[in-house]
């Protein structure tokens, strides 16, 4: 029951990009197209549904027991780009057609603040392993929900006319607006 | 020379600036500025590991081999902002309670690895300096303009002052999520329009 909240509140209430603002960038820069939309969303769930598991262990096994919990902002940040480095490896080698899929989004995943924010999020919500795993898959996904969405309303907005000086980023904005407020209404 | 120096200087300011121009560096700029004083904190606390960063990456950047250049950059900034979090828990207490967990997501910040990576990695300490100093100005303004702004319309207050009679009601939005969105597309039209007029 407690993992269908986690669920609920991480997709729709509590939306990552729409009310927490982590993942603005990708969110903005990378969604232009539905289709890169839903790329950059699986690669962000792949890489950060990993990413619970090992910066648990390495929080609990390695920086809890040495008491170097001050070193956790450096600690995550190197994990999550060794992981990032390592599942680009190991999809190259096993499944060329994912890497296809997935292969530019994974680089840019390093700096994609809601990689880190979200794990960080999760030890300071003092979750347990399984917990922890289910908030950062719920949190990508409600990633991907919102990117995708987003992809659609910018696609559409293409072709509309646009005032001149609301082309690009201000009308965006706006978009991403609307949308937050949407999304403030399941509250 | 003299010339260039502060040209590396106000370029982050206004006709480079990090939020309105590159926009870098968005998701602080939308989630902590509900208010002027946040704005300019986070502001202030990005300035200074941006300094910290583009001094020591401009020091070091003939020791780093190129193909491990970009976790050898995350290092460096994570280590400033891991200072960062220590001195502001110490003495700003009530500042590092209000920025919360976008104090250490400050390493993630693209603006930060934007200029160690476009900038520091080729200039001398001085230039890079200059650099790090005009372009965290540049985010702390922005950041508090749009924190006074928001503030402005979602509380009727100004760093805290509040200038409002008792009975009037704010425009709360402008303090929730989707005011940051609607204030910053806001003051984007705004500024591109000038810059067009320009």
């Amino acid at each position: 029951m407690s993992y269908l909240t986690i669920f609920i509140a991480a997709i729709f209430v509590n939306n990552i990009v729409l009310s927490q603002f982590l993942g603005i960038c990708p969110f903005l820069g990378v969604s232009k197209k539905i289709s890169t939309a839903l790329g950059m969303g699986m690669a962000v769930m792949f890489v950060m549904t990993l990413s619970a598991i090992v910066t648990h262990l390495v929080y609990y096994q390695l920086l809890v027991p040495f008491h170097l919990e001050y070193m956790r902002t450096i600690a995550f940040i190197l994990v999550i780009a060794a992981l990032v480095q390592m599942v680009e490896i190991i999809l190259k080698k096993t499944s060329p057609a994912l890497y296809e899929a997935l292969g530019i989004f994974l680089p840019l995943i390093t700096t994609n603040c809601a990689v880190l924010g979200v794990a960080i999020l999760a030890i300071q919500k003092d979750y347990g392993l399984v917990s922890s795993v289910c908030y950062n898959l719920a949190n990508a996904m409600g990633f991907t929900l919102a990117i995708v969405l987003f992809a659609g309303m910018r696609e559409r907005l293409d072709r509309a006319g646009v005032p001149e000086c609301l082309k690009g980023a201000p009308i965006a904005l706006i978009t991403a607006g609307l949308l937050s407020m949407a999304f403030m209404g399941l509250r | 020379m003299k010339q260039n120096s502060w040209q590396n200087l106000t370029r982050g300011i206004i006709r480079e600036n990090p939020i309105f121009v590159m926009m870098l560096g968005m998701c602080p700029t939308l989630g902590v500025t509900t208010s002027a004083i946040n704005g300019l904190g986070m502001g202030l606390a990005t300035l200074f590991v941006l300094i910290f960063s583009n001094i020591t990456i401009s020091l070091v950047k003939k020791v780093i081999p190129d193909i491990v250049r970009i976790p050898c950059y995350i290092v460096i900034i994570a280590s400033g902002v891991t200072i960062l979090e220590m001195v502001m828990a110490a003495y700003l207490p009530d500042l590092y309670a209000a920025l919360g967990l976008y104090i250490p997501l400050i390493v993630v910040n693209c603006l930060i690895l934007g200029r160690a990576e476009a900038f520091a990695a080729h200039n001398n300490v001085l230039s890079s300096l200059l650099d790090a100093i005009g372009m965290g100005l540049g985010f702390t303004l922005s950041l508090t303009v749009l924190g006074m702004m928001r503030e402005i319309l979602g509380s009727y207050s100004v760093f805290g002052y509040s200038f409002a009679t008792a009975d009037a009601e704010p425009i709360l939005l402008f303090i929730m999520p989707p005011g940051a969105f609607l204030a910053l597309a806001g003051l984007m039209l705004s500024f591109n329009k000038l810059k067009g007029q320009k």
